[in-house]
């Protein structure tokens, strides 16, 4: 087996055994296992970093044309802005929701065909490397903040129903969710806006039209990038917040995961 | 020699016995004198709290321990025996030793975890060697059970959860505004409660205090305790928008906060969460105001209820709490046989060579035959040899007794069965 394959199964195992200690540590806060866990995420990363390195150098071109490469790209990207994060404010408890979401990616990435595609003369232009970067950067982000947003799901119906068990104890405050998943939200949004310009410019080049109503991945980020466009523009002017916008992130963020998973990308 | 614990607590006696047995300073310094001085007894310590009374000794038995206590009981507190004996619970070696970990790490309290206690022991410690009632056992088992507290206050969550009202609210408003610099509270109407919740808020670093009453005079009082500012009544609605906490607890007998008030601050601060505190009977502010999006009001309920929820982490972190303990007595208790092993088996030896050196004078002195040099090294060498093969099993049994734990009760049977004098404890 090819070395980048084997990287990725063992990213696969480490996100795994980063999800379980993420789970024991929501369950116990013990804190050496949240720092095991948190070591595991971290070699997770970068196994899965030369993984693709590899696979790059290997294809000659960014690796996110097959499904296979597409899924684990967005993996990465989701665990990579987390640990960044991370630095800035550790909030164990968050790995418990960003490392179950990366291991789902990795574990249907490896459904998928493997091998490397050569690269089909449409994807084979200079506009690639922008658009994927800029579209999965912003999906990434967007899928942090509505980890953010679940989080604050559930720590908000603890607080408003009264019925405090377990989580209470272990998320972090409203205010410090609801900042992050603003803060990732207006990260995400122009990068997503710059993803989807860079792609409607590469269709045009290619298909003679900005877009293509029959290519279901673009309708469906267009309609996304409404959603989202609505969620900043009712937080900058009357600061709409609070249980609605949260659940309007986290649904948005679904149809990002299921156009990911499902649709195909360039009518391919 | 034993570690004996006698006495009474909050769980086993009511409060009319416990008032009867509670020690004033000079009571206190009293048993630890009649205490120290009753026959056979070496060490004494004394416990007086609300919540309970206790007695911890090193002495020979449990028999004259009881006896002493019994005797400071019926003598100095004027307690007949009949009166006091359903409540005592008595506690020995290892139990006493845990039960006494155990009280000062918070796991025995009314409250779960609370923080006086720790003090109330050190206070009683020092009236203790005041006294000079404890020594070498005593001081070691005291220094330990403060160490085994602080482990369990560090290595579990027993002590962390807020379990007074006032806290409670601090730490729900925590839970929603992370940080709470920065922030605004504003105090609607006075009183004990909402006074000690505003107190500890502005420990948090709250960046203002507002205090609105009916009474300007007492909004003046209040607001000048924490450096806050003073409201007249009619100026409430228009500071509102700032406030993130709202503490209220007037005496007015209807609501002073209804929804269409809240909303309409809300709309000005564009929406950011505010929590609402209302601890006022009957309750000042509707409760519909909850169904509002990013608003929480917590009643005088509420508060209970997150309370009793604290109450409960902490009581799971008991196990946790009982590991360390466990620990930390079984290295006392293997510190304590330390002491006893080696003065008994020096003690055997002397005793053997005092009875094997009296023998041999006695022998030779009796003879009507002189023995030559070497007829009396002969005996010497023998007599020598006889000992020390009859003692080298026991020895080493008791040595051995070391590791499976039984060398204490050992060492006691030998000193025992040989009527051995010993000195023991040194430090």
């Amino acid at each position: 087996m090819e070395l980048s394959l084997i990287l990725f199964y063992l990213t696969l195992v480490l996100y795994a055994a980063a999800t379980v200690g993420y789970m024991a540590h929501l369950t116990w806060l013990d804190r050496p296992v949240w720092k095991i866990s948190r070591w595991l995420l971290f070699t997770g990363f970068l196994s899965q970093s030369a993984g693709l390195v590899l696979r790059a150098l290997e294809a000659g071109y960014t690796p996110v044309t097959t499904r296979f490469e597409a899924m684990t790209f967005f993996a990465w990207l989701l665990v990579g802005i987390y640990l960044l994060v991370q630095i800035r404010n550790s909030m164990p408890v968050v790995g418990a929701f960003v490392a179950p979401l990366a291991l789902v990616l990795v574990l249907l990435a490896s459904f998928r065909d493997m091998k490397v595609a050569p690269l089909a003369g449409l994807l084979d232009s200079p506009w690639l490397p922008f658009h994927v970067w800029f579209a999965f950067l912003g999906d990434a982000l967007l899928g942090l903040s509505a980890c953010f947003a679940a989080m604050y799901l559930i720590q908000e119906r603890q607080l408003k129903k009264k019925k405090i068990h377990r989580l209470y104890y272990r998320l972090p405050p409203l205010e410090v969710l609801d900042r992050w998943s603003y803060r990732c939200v207006s990260l995400g949004f122009p990068a997503l806006t710059i993803g989807m310009l860079t792609g409607a410019l590469w269709l045009n080049t290619v298909q003679g039209a900005y877009l293509d109503w029959k290519d279901g991945r673009q309708t469906a980020t267009l309609l996304t990038w409404f959603l989202y466009a609505g969620l900043l523009h009712g937080r900058l002017t009357v600061g709409w917040r609070g249980r609605k916008v949260a659940w309007l992130n986290v649904i948005g963020f679904l149809v990002i995961l299921v156009t990911f998973v499902h649709l195909a990308h360039f009518a391919r | 020699m034993d570690i004996l614990c006698i006495g009474l607590n909050h769980e086993t006696a009511p409060v009319s016995v416990r008032e009867r047995l509670a020690l004033s300073p000079d009571l206190q310094a009293a048993a630890l004198r009649k205490l120290k001085s009753a026959p056979g007894v070496r060490e004494a310590f004394v416990l007086s709290t609300c919540n309970r009374v206790e007695f911890y000794l090193v002495a020979a038995n449990l028999h004259d321990a009881t006896r002493a206590v019994d005797a400071f009981l019926v003598q100095d507190l004027n307690l007949p025996l009949q009166d006091t004996k359903p409540f005592l619970y008595r506690h020995r070696l290892a139990d006493a030793v845990a039960h006494l970990f155990r009280v000062v790490s918070g796991m025995d309290s009314m409250v779960v975890g609370e923080p006086q206690i720790a003090g109330q022991v050190k206070e009683a410690y020092r009236e203790a060697l005041r006294q000079k009632a404890v020594s070498s056992i005593f001081n070691r088992l005291l220094h330990k059970s403060f160490s085994c507290s602080k482990r369990v206050r560090a290595e579990t969550e027993l002590g962390s959860r807020a379990v007074s009202v006032s806290y409670v609210a601090v730490e729900l408003a925590k839970k929603i505004f992370g940080d709470l610099g920065g922030r605004t509270v504003m105090l609607l109407g006075a009183g004990e409660m909402a006074e000690l919740a505003a107190r500890h808020m502005v420990g948090q670093g709250i960046a203002s205090l507002l205090v609105a009453s009916r009474t300007f005079e007492n909004a003046k009082r209040l607001a000048g305790l924490f450096q806050g500012t003073a409201l007249p009544l009619e100026e409430v609605d228009s500071y509102l928008p700032r406030v993130d906490i709202l503490i209220c607890s007037t005496a007015a007998p209807e609501f002073v906060l209804d929804v269409r008030r809240v909303q309409a601050s809300l709309r000005q601060r564009k929406r950011e969460p505010v929590f609402l505190i209302d601890i006022s009977v009957p309750r000042n502010i509707d409760p519909k105001v909850n169904e509002l999006e990013n608003v929480y009001l917590y009643d005088m309920d509420d508060l209970q209820k997150v309370l009793q929820a604290n109450l409960e982490e902490r009581k799971k972190e008991l196990k946790r709490a009982e590991s360390i303990v466990q620990e930390e007595v079984r290295q006392f208790l293997a510190w304590l046989h330390t002491l006893d092993l080696v003065p008994t088996i020096v003690a055997l030896r002397n005793r053997a060579e005092t009875i094997r050196r009296q023998e041999l004078e006695e022998a030779l002195s009796l003879s009507k035959v002189p023995f030559t040099a070497e007829q009396r090294a002969t005996l010497e060498a023998m007599s020598q040899a006889i000992v020390n093969k009859l003692l080298h099993e026991p020895i080493t049994q008791i040595k051995e007794g070391e590791k499976t734990g039984e060398a204490l009760s050992l060492a006691e049977a030998l000193r025992r069965l040989f009527s051995l004098k010993v000195e023991g404890g040194s430090s």
